[in-house]
């Protein structure tokens, strides 16, 4: 099986309230039954997440912000070492960095798709605002991704 | 840790500490001849945990908890699972279901143990404590390391796959119903692991070599932040190293026994949980000792001095080349707890290559039923420490109470004890300086201390870091940058 050349990768607790809406997004858009788009979730960024980057051609993150603009903000990243490295979790742009150095190649081109939310405590249920943004972004992520077979 | 009067003490604090998972504060009280006089590491995240669960229906439970951590989500899954086998009545569960759960949690222990030793402490024990910060990280590792950053990612890789394998998928895995499994493994699920495990193996192997290695090459590394404790661990009913299921042993820095094979369901009889004003977390402490010296460590470091070997052969091989180190006692070595990470993260994949040629891992027979309870204790030993998960329901199965003792509550005095040792030999004067933060970080992530926090929404992560006189007074304050520039505020 070959691997799909897109991989949306959601990530965040589903637990804390509006972190959940990366794997949300991708649970809503798993729905659809796309085919030739790979997707993934987990409850924050790790450098073996570059072995799930390893053969795409687009990668695409998806993360709840607090301070992006409503209901979304969009992006190409470029490869960054920044202060990530120093816990247990990674930005995007620290994993695109550690690309080149783990697998000794080129990164697939890479973007990031932040979602605004609000509340993110423990328990915390989903904000009404953050539904209206997973919405917006689920139509965001079609266009994108018809964008991309052109 | 304290015997004076902290009143007459000035505050130095340090927040948050950095490369451990979610927030710390460390609050410094200096007496007046600078010598620090206690030390308070404050983990802010742990509030609210049994609240979150209380009212829930406890089938649902194990599911839950999987969102308190995002670094060992699994180790509370099989906690909590074995708690509700329990209110199931339900005391033993299949050979099947054991085995699937034994390996499950083999492959959270690797990929977690790995995460540690690879990515956050290996910069620390490669470069030196007080090397360049901005070259003192894991991709530092893969720039000047790039063969040992690989053997990391993989080995998390394969750990990451165990697990993805056994409960569907990577987070919010379904790998346990009451009283058993949710799902057999397949022949081709078990071989495509198979595929792998003797590259896993020799990773895992060259780990414990260098950790051996450093450790031995650096005798200064051997009394940072380290003291003589007592130890709390799961031991097998044959004293061999025990992840998942045992009785508790407690010994003395010198090796004694304070209690031996103690049933978990009981703990409530021999630990304690004390609260100070000054910190959410609890200070738990053996009741066979008193509240002042009853404190006590776990984590890879306690359970590898306190079991009398290791069933696997090259992991006990390891165990005894570390017992060598110490004369045949004890380690009390701070940082010798990297040095066990690694020994238990051979076991780990030793372990689960028995486990994958075990023919009872294929079987169909998964699930037990019995008589409900009220009550139900699930301990394990999960990579940072003994974790109990302690429910009563109500007629309704809702969560009546909950109570957690998480590896890093245990961990609490040891880690203020550490951070005490270290902060005496490096503080210089009224000032915070990088070295001493940088110090002060090494000994804490020594615990590998979970703070509970897997939200990671890009912008919450700023750095704090304080002087207060006793009076509250703000004396100095630093804060560190995104980019870990570090600028004076005050």
């Amino acid at each position: 099986m070959s691997t799909p050349k897109v991989l949306i990768f959601g990530y965040g607790n589903p637990g804390r309230g509006d972190d959940a809406l990366g794997p949300l997004l991708i649970s809503e858009i798993e729905k659809l039954g796309l085919a030739e788009v790979e997707l993934q979730t987990d409850m924050q960024l790790q450098v073996e997440h570059v072995m799930d980057m390893q053969g795409r051609d687009i990668v695409l993150f998806v993360d709840a912000d607090v301070s992006c603009d409503e209901p979304f903000e969009f992006g190409e990243l470029k490869a960054e070492k920044d202060s990530s490295y120093t816990s247990h979790a990674m930005t995007p742009q620290a994993l695109l960095h550690s690309y080149s150095h783990v697998l000794n190649a080129t990164s697939p081109k890479t973007f990031l798709l932040r979602i605004r939310g609000e509340r993110f405590e423990l328990g915390d249920e989903l904000s009404s605002s953050a539904i209206e943004h997973m919405e917006a972004s689920k139509r965001f992520v079609l266009e994108f991704l018809n964008r991309s077979d052109e | 840790m304290t015997d004076g009067k902290p009143e007459n003490l000035r505050r130095i604090a340090v927040d948050p500490v950095t490369r451990v998972e979610g927030h710390g504060k460390i609050t410094l009280l200096l007496d007046e001849a600078n010598h620090v006089h206690e030390a308070r590491f404050h983990i802010v995240e742990f509030r609210g945990f049994e609240k979150f669960i209380q009212g829930r229906p406890y089938w649902e439970v194990p599911y839950f908890v999987q969102r308190l951590c995002g670094i060992c989500p699994v180790s509370h899954h099989l906690a909590a699972a074995k708690a509700v086998d329990q209110l199931v009545g339900v005391d033993q569960v299949t050979p099947t279901t054991e085995k699937l759960r034994r390996l499950l949690h083999f492959g959270q222990t690797l990929q977690s143990h790995a995460l540690h030793f690879f990515h956050l402490s290996s910069p620390d024990l490669l470069f030196g404590f007080g090397s360049n910060l901005e070259h003192r990280n894991i991709v530092g590792v893969i720039e000047d390391f790039p063969d040992l950053a690989l053997k990391g990612v993989k080995l998390r890789k394969y750990g990451q796959q165990v697990i993805e394998t056994i409960s569907g998928k990577r987070i919010h895995g379904a790998a346990t119903v009451p009283g058993g499994m949710n799902k057999s493994l397949t022949v081709e699920e078990r071989d495509r692991l198979l595929g792998d495990i003797d590259d896993v193996l020799g990773w895992a192997s060259d780990a414990v070599a260098l950790n051996e290695k450093i450790h031995m090459e650096h005798p200064e590394n051997h009394g940072f932040g380290s003291f003589k404790s007592n130890y709390l661990s799961m031991v097998g009913g044959d004293g061999a190293l025990e992840l998942y299921h045992g009785g508790l042993r407690a010994s003395k820095p010198d090796g004694s026994n304070i209690f031996d094979q103690f049933d978990y369901r009981g703990y409530t009889g021999k630990i304690r949980e004390e609260v100070k004003p000054w910190s959410y977390m609890k200070f738990p402490y053996l009741t066979d000792l008193d509240r002042s010296d009853g404190w006590y460590r776990v984590g890879p470091l306690a359970r590898v001095n306190n079991c009398d070997f290791i069933s696997t052969p090259l992991a006990e091989a390891a165990r005894q080349r570390f017992k060598a180190f110490a004369g045949g006692g004890f380690v009390h070595d701070t940082l010798a707890y990297h040095w066990a990470r690694m020994i238990e993260a051979l076991h780990c994949a030793e372990s689960i290559k028995e486990l994958l040629h075990d023919p009872d891992l294929l079987g169909s027979d998964l699930v037990v039923k019995g008589e409900k309870r009220e009550e139900g204790i699930g301990v394990i030993e999960a990579p940072r420490g003994t974790l109990f998960h302690h429910y009563e329901v109500n007629e309704d199965g809702t969560i009546k109470k909950a109570n957690l003792i998480v590896s890093t509550t245990s961990n609490n005095t040891a880690m203020n004890e550490s951070v005490r040792s270290v902060a005496n030999e490096y503080l210089d004067g009224n000032e915070i300086t990088e070295g001493l933060l940088n110090h002060l970080e090494v000994a804490i992530r020594a615990y590998d201390p979970c703070l509970s926090c897997a939200t990671h929404a890009l912008g919450k992560m700023p750095l704090e870091i304080e002087l207060l006189a006793a009076d509250g007074v703000q004396l100095d304050r630093v804060a560190k940058g995104s980019n870990g520039t570090i600028v004076r505020t005050i």
